[in-house]
């Protein structure tokens, strides 16, 4: 069994090594959560609470499993998927996964909400040893092999995606004076670190740098400061709310810098629009996933299905809200990983097959981004592409840019 | 309120020391998480208890315990984390801070009664998260990045679990602080502060300083609540700003009123009561959807607020007095 392992891991397609594992894992195994019938995952999401716009991803995820289990389920095992709501608060988060791991006894934690919640649970799982897959933060901390060898994130990282831009801004703009918003809080920071490590030397280059906090009514204030310091390339690290001020705000004074807006913001519907199409022309993001409210995904075939799987499973959602590409694009991951995994469902092998995908391509994630894990290497999704908008949708440019994070 | 039959209370208590022991013969049904449950039970009993130390026997309302809870709890983690203080140190340090800070806030709460003094406190419930993010306060509190701190260690190479022993850490430090509240209570001190709850004025006009025992009993709430809050720092290893948001307050609040305001039982009853029924409320909308297939998708917090209803009306004078009225009505007792 082992040598066909180390044979396959230098194999060449994926494909391949899809069909090759069923055959080397013929003997069954298994962790608590797994039998030959059915397959048990646990999660936690913000039902109530503050964060409650972020339900909708958990009860998106809870629909592709009915769907998957519609299928067939997973190598003829039902997926159960038992979602609990924590509110959004840390020892709450505690005390659901203690009680997912250890009355449910469930096979691994999925996408767990939130960058506090996972982090009161993060040693626990560790210690544990329960897989705590493909978590929703963006925070640069879930791919740490080596410490954390049970903890695996998913998207882009704010801190890559931040390297991204500042690395852009050094080689189209030499005489660049650089004013930066950010949102006062760890998601607002990580983006900060990540432009000041892309930067490097040229951190000078940053003439003002403005926080708002959430509870802020407007930006207002920040975005006239910003165009008082003189700056003439503007990076806009805001949730949507308050990048669509930012835009409309800038316009208003008439303020023309390069504006580079954080993927977080990226939706048409949810910050341009409300900001106004003609005041956002010419902003630039970095994009992985497909905006569902961008038209020149109209004809797309991933756009299509899962425009057809959500009219199906999610009858009456907002499909315009990106949190449902979002978990779509994350639950097929999962579905694709736990399938590799053949019949050795142990926890073991999950993270091993979770650190074992080689340009798996996922479906709504942008034309030419795939997955790629290793032992090494726990960031999923690591490639953006650039983007400008332009009239009603974002124009990609130029290559598929990934950044190592550290 | 009646008094609890001490008989009673011996033999809680003797269970309580003995069941988690049963461990190793039934470890399904006493099983770690379990135990960890009961722990975070006893700790929110702690806290109602601190809460009713000051609505119940000393007639203030507060709307912002979450808030001396959560200063509690930031002082324990700032001391683990960056002095190396070991967990039970932290204690005495968590009720001296705490304590401070209510009775510093007790002093302009004597110009408020009631409903504004609700106000005043629940505002200092919705400010304490933010300040905690506060970039001078930053290097210190971590901000929204919070404290990741470890769990308390078996001392003595004791032959217990951590979960065990986290059991055993809380219960004793509960039975300490309910002692010593039903001990204070009894006493002159313990009456001045009813007397002021019954009738100020009276107990104004008989001498009571009542300046002085608002704002100290206004103190050892808040350093109850804040021990409450430390001991929840160990037991969840991780302390951050969202841990505090406002429905903590609201959730020691309906604790106390569930439980019976003015009695320590019902402190304990309301601790255990909110964590009980906040757990079973969603394992019971689960079970509405998915076992028994009706079409409703009750949100956990629905049937929370209708269990909720439902015992208000069964016993508006909270559980434990409700199970003394039933005990009466059994007995024949008229009166």
């Amino acid at each position: 069994m082992k040598t066909t392992r180390r044979n396959f891991v230098g194999g060449v397609s994926t494909v391949a090594m899809l069909s090759a594992s069923g055959v080397a894992l013929a003997q069954k195994k298994y962790s608590d959560g797994a039998t030959d019938k059915e397959i048990k995952i646990g999660n936690t999401n913000p039902y109530s609470g503050p964060a409650s716009s972020y339900g909708v991803i958990g009860k998106c995820i809870e629909a592709y499993w009915k769907s998957v289990n519609d299928r067939g389920g997973i190598n003829g095992r039902m997926v159960k998927f038992v979602t609990l709501d924590d509110g959004y608060s840390p020892p709450k988060t505690v005390e659901l996964v203690r009680q997912l791991v250890e009355q449910e006894k469930v096979l691994a934690m999925f996408q767990t909400l939130g960058t506090p919640t996972n982090t009161a649970i993060h040693k626990y799982m560790n210690q544990k040893k329960v897989p705590q897959l493909f978590v929703a933060t963006g925070a640069s901390k879930w791919g740490k092999p080596k410490e954390f060898p049970w903890t695996m994130g998913f998207q882009p990282d704010y801190h890559t995606e931040a390297v991204i831009y500042a690395k852009h801004i050094l080689a189209n703009h030499k005489d660049a004076k650089i004013g930066v918003l950010m949102q006062n809080d760890d998601y607002g920071k990580d983006y900060w670190e990540g432009f000041k490590e892309g930067l490097g030397k040229d951190i000078g280059k940053v003439v003002k740098h403005v926080t708002y906090e959430t509870t802020d009514p407007t930006v207002d204030s920040q975005i006239i400061q910003l165009k008082d310091s003189g700056a003439n390339v503007f990076f806009n690290i805001s949730i949507p709310k308050f990048a669509a001020q930012a835009i409309r705000k800038a316009a208003d004074l008439g303020w023309k810098p390069v504006h580079y807006l954080n993927n977080v913001s990226s939706s048409v519907a949810s910050t341009l629009k409300p900001a106004g199409l003609e005041n956002s022309q010419g902003i630039l993001t970095a994009l992985y996933l497909m905006d569902p409210t961008d038209k020149q995904w109209n004809n797309n075939a991933d756009m299509k299905t899962w425009s057809a799987w959500m009219d199906k499973w999610m009858p009456g959602a907002n499909k315009s809200d990106g949190s449902y590409v979002y978990a779509y694009a994350v639950s097929y991951l999962m579905e694709q990983t736990l399938k590799k995994c053949g019949d050795d469902l142990t926890r073991e092998n999950l993270m091993r097959q979770a650190a074992n995908h080689q340009k798996l391509r996922v479906p709504l994630l942008l034309p030419g981004i795939t997955i790629n894990t290793s032992p090494t290497d726990f960031y999923p999704v690591q490639s953006v592409q650039l983007a400008s908008f332009k009239g009603e949708t974002w124009n990609l440019f130029g290559d598929i840019m990934s950044a190592e994070s550290t | 309120m009646p008094a609890f039959p001490k008989k009673l209370l011996w033999v809680l208590l003797a269970l309580a020391f003995l069941v988690p022991l049963l461990h190793p013969l039934f470890p399904d049904v006493v099983s770690g998480y379990r135990l960890f449950l009961v722990s975070t039970m006893i700790i929110a009993a702690i806290a109602v208890l601190g809460l009713n130390l000051l609505t119940g026997f000393n007639g203030q309302i507060s709307l912002g315990h979450g808030a001396f809870y959560a200063v509690g709890a930031y002082t324990a983690a700032v001391l683990m984390d960056h002095l190396n203080m070991p967990y039970w140190a932290t204690l005495p340090c968590a009720a001296v801070v705490c304590f401070i800070v209510g009775y510093l806030f007790g002093l302009p709460a004597l110009k408020l009664e009631g409903h504004y003094l609700a106000l005043a406190t629940f505002a200092l419930a919705l400010a304490v998260p933010q300040i905690l993010k506060y970039k001078w306060l930053e290097g210190m509190t971590g901000g929204v990045q919070g404290i990741v701190l470890n769990k308390p260690e078996v001392p003595f190479g004791l032959p217990l679990s951590e979960d065990q022993w986290l059991y055993y850490y809380c219960l004793i430090v509960m039975v300490v602080l309910y002692w010593a509240a039903a001990n204070m209570l009894n006493s002159r001190s313990g009456r001045a502060m009813m007397a002021i709850r019954d009738q100020y004025m009276a107990a104004d006009t008989m001498g009571i300083d009542t300046a002085l025992y608002k704002t100290v009993t206004f103190g050892i709430s808040a350093a109850y609540t804040g021990i409450a809050g430390a001991l929840s720092a160990s037991a969840i290893a991780f302390v951050a700003p969202d841990s505090f948001n406002i429905f903590l307050s609201i959730k020691f609040l309906i604790g106390l009123v569930v439980g019976g305001v003015g009695s320590l039982a019902g402190s304990v009853a309301g601790g255990i009561f909110y964590v009980l029924v906040d757990n079973s409320a969603q394992a019971l909308s689960l079970f509405v959807r998915n076992d028994l297939g009706l079409p409703f998708d009750l949100s956990a917090y629905t049937v929370f607020g209708v269990l909720l209803i439902a015992l208000m009306y069964l016993m508006p004078m909270g559980i434990v007095g409700g199970v003394y009225l039933a005990w009466r009505k059994l007995r024949g007792v008229r009166g």
